[in-house]
């Protein structure tokens, strides 16, 4: 396993407040917009986000939510590893919402399609945006782009992209991993 | 651990610690499913489910269906009584014309012990035991130790007695099997003739007087007199048992703790537990139901996950 990293914690954190900073440019002062963390990955990169738009811009009351896509796949019973399902927590309606999809890495767009279909239990939203931290670009299997985009990285199947956050100890950080063996 | 040990949910007694709490963990997701506005998930969209009751059933068999539908799975009902069982046809004809249809799994009701057993031996798809006469009714044992585990908490440590027709009860065996696994220490309770006579050696209690055993208990789980499994009289009459093992206020108020009372249904109202105390706050009753249909979405969606289903890949 070969590892390069991509992205140091100084530029994640100019990368953060530039999305903080994008989120209030669109979105002024949250009204009807809400927040919807993919989980288990996109939930670190929400709580950081929420952190910035509290700290530098004095944003607190933004609904927060998590969203579990397991049971929406289309790729139940095809995959190697079973999967195993998260927790969901929406304690509010996205009726008529502007609902904005935060998500650590897009790579085929398939966990957002099945976030698009989770999230219509919830309610019909007003719209749906997507923001990610990394944007895999010419991997995408559907027709999914992001509206907020941290970083984009052209990487190719046998690679992941592996996110870490300044959790026990470590330091934010983006890195390429090569998995040998890998098709 | 995200896989269940098993192919098929024959019994409580073939699955290990670790499934139990997997179902458990999944059920807390699709508990939170069934609380949505829109209170289905495509998860089975391509799976095919056959309720085969062969015997009677209402609230089991509701309960799988609705667990079914909001899971997206096609569901076809049978049940014997309409059904050329009634003209001699075998169990595994039966079924095996069903499967023709193209279905993945089965979900069975038999009067015979056993039947689930015998026929995931000579059928592909998968199997649940929705009750085998008086052997095993596994996914109410679920329902049963997730109601408590999410009343008290953790099974580890806890009481519960099982009070009643212990001799003709799937669910009191299933039950055993399932608390003691979870830690749980557990004590049968009713008149001698409903009690087996080895049912000692499963590591469990036996208590005649039903004082004393709400006293010892911070659980009771109240079963259904079953007077039509019972071919001679096992005791003198209804309201000698009503005396000696109905639950009512006043015995519940004699305690100087409150536990927790639960029943799987039907309730016969006046005979194993008072309107009053099936009412009351201490009755997790309703919670046992609506549990239910989160726990089977929890076992089907992970029996299908096994992947050995014919899912077209």
């Amino acid at each position: 396993m070969v590892i390069k990293t991509l992205i140091g914690p100084v530029e994640i954190d100019v990368i953060l407040k530039r999305l903080a900073c994008q989120l209030v440019e669109n979105h002024n002062d949250f009204k009807n917009t809400v927040l919807i963390g993919l989980q288990p990955r996109g939930i670190p990169l929400l709580e950081r986000l929420t952190s910035i738009l509290q700290s530098d811009y004095g944003v607190s009351n933004i609904p927060v939510g998590r969203l579990d896509t397991t049971f929406y796949r289309d790729d139940f019973r095809r995959r190697d590893e079973p999967l195993k399902a998260n927790q969901t927590r929406i304690d509010f309606l996205v009726e008529g919402k502007r609902v904005v999809f935060v998500d650590d890495v897009l790579f085929t767009g398939r966990s957002i399609r099945a976030a698009l279909d989770a999230i219509l239990s919830f309610g019909r939203p007003h719209e749906i945006e997507l923001m990610v931290l990394i944007d895999r670009r010419f991997s995408r299997e559907l027709p999914i782009q992001p509206d907020y985009v941290g970083r984009q990285v052209d990487s190719i199947a046998s690679e992941r992209v592996k996110v870490e956050w300044d959790t026990e100890g470590a330091e934010n950080k983006v890195s390429i991993v090569q998995i040998e063996g890998d098709e | 651990m995200n896989e269940l040990s098993v192919d098929h949910l024959l019994g409580i007694k073939d699955v290990t610690e670790n499934d139990i709490r997997l179902i458990f963990q999944t059920a807390d997701q699709f508990k939170e499913v069934i609380n949505r506005p829109i209170k289905k998930v495509p998860s089975l969209r391509d799976i095919t489910i056959a309720n085969l009751f062969f015997e009677n059933s209402t609230r089991t068999r509701l309960s799988f269906e609705l667990a079914e539908k909001r899971l997206s799975a096609d569901v076809v009902n049978f049940s014997a009584s309409s059904s050329s069982v009634s003209k001699g046809e075998t169990l595994i004809d039966t079924v095996n014309n069903i499967l023709s249809m193209k279905v993945d799994m089965v979900v069975m009701r038999h009067p015979n012990p056993g039947a689930a057993q015998f026929l995931s031996k000579h059928i592909d798809a998968r199997i649940v035991n929705a009750g085998d006469g008086t052997h095993e009714h596994p996914t109410q044992a679920l329902l049963d130790a997730y109601s408590i585990r999410e009343k008290l908490g953790d099974l580890s440590g806890k009481k519960v007695v099982i009070v009643g027709d212990i001799l003709h009860s799937r669910v009191a065996l299933s039950n055993i099997f399932c608390l003691q696994k979870l830690g749980a220490e557990v004590m049968v309770c009713g008149p001698t003739t409903l009690i087996p006579k080895f049912i000692h050696t499963l590591g469990v209690r036996v208590e005649y007087n039903l004082d004393k055993a709400l006293a010892w208990c911070d659980v009771a789980n109240m079963l259904r007199v079953q007077h039509e499994r019972m071919d001679i009289k096992y005791f003198p009459s209804i309201r000698e048992y009503t005396m000696q093992y109905g639950v009512n206020m006043e015995r519940l108020n004699r305690l100087d703790k409150e536990i927790t009372i639960m029943h799987p249904g039907p309730i016969n109202r006046g005979v194993e537990i008072t309107s009053e105390v099936a009412d009351s706050d201490q009755a997790l009753i309703l919670q046992q139901v609506e549990n239910g249909v989160a726990i089977r979405m929890s076992v089907l969606y992970l029996l299908a996950n096994r992947g050995l289903v014919s899912s077209g890949d």
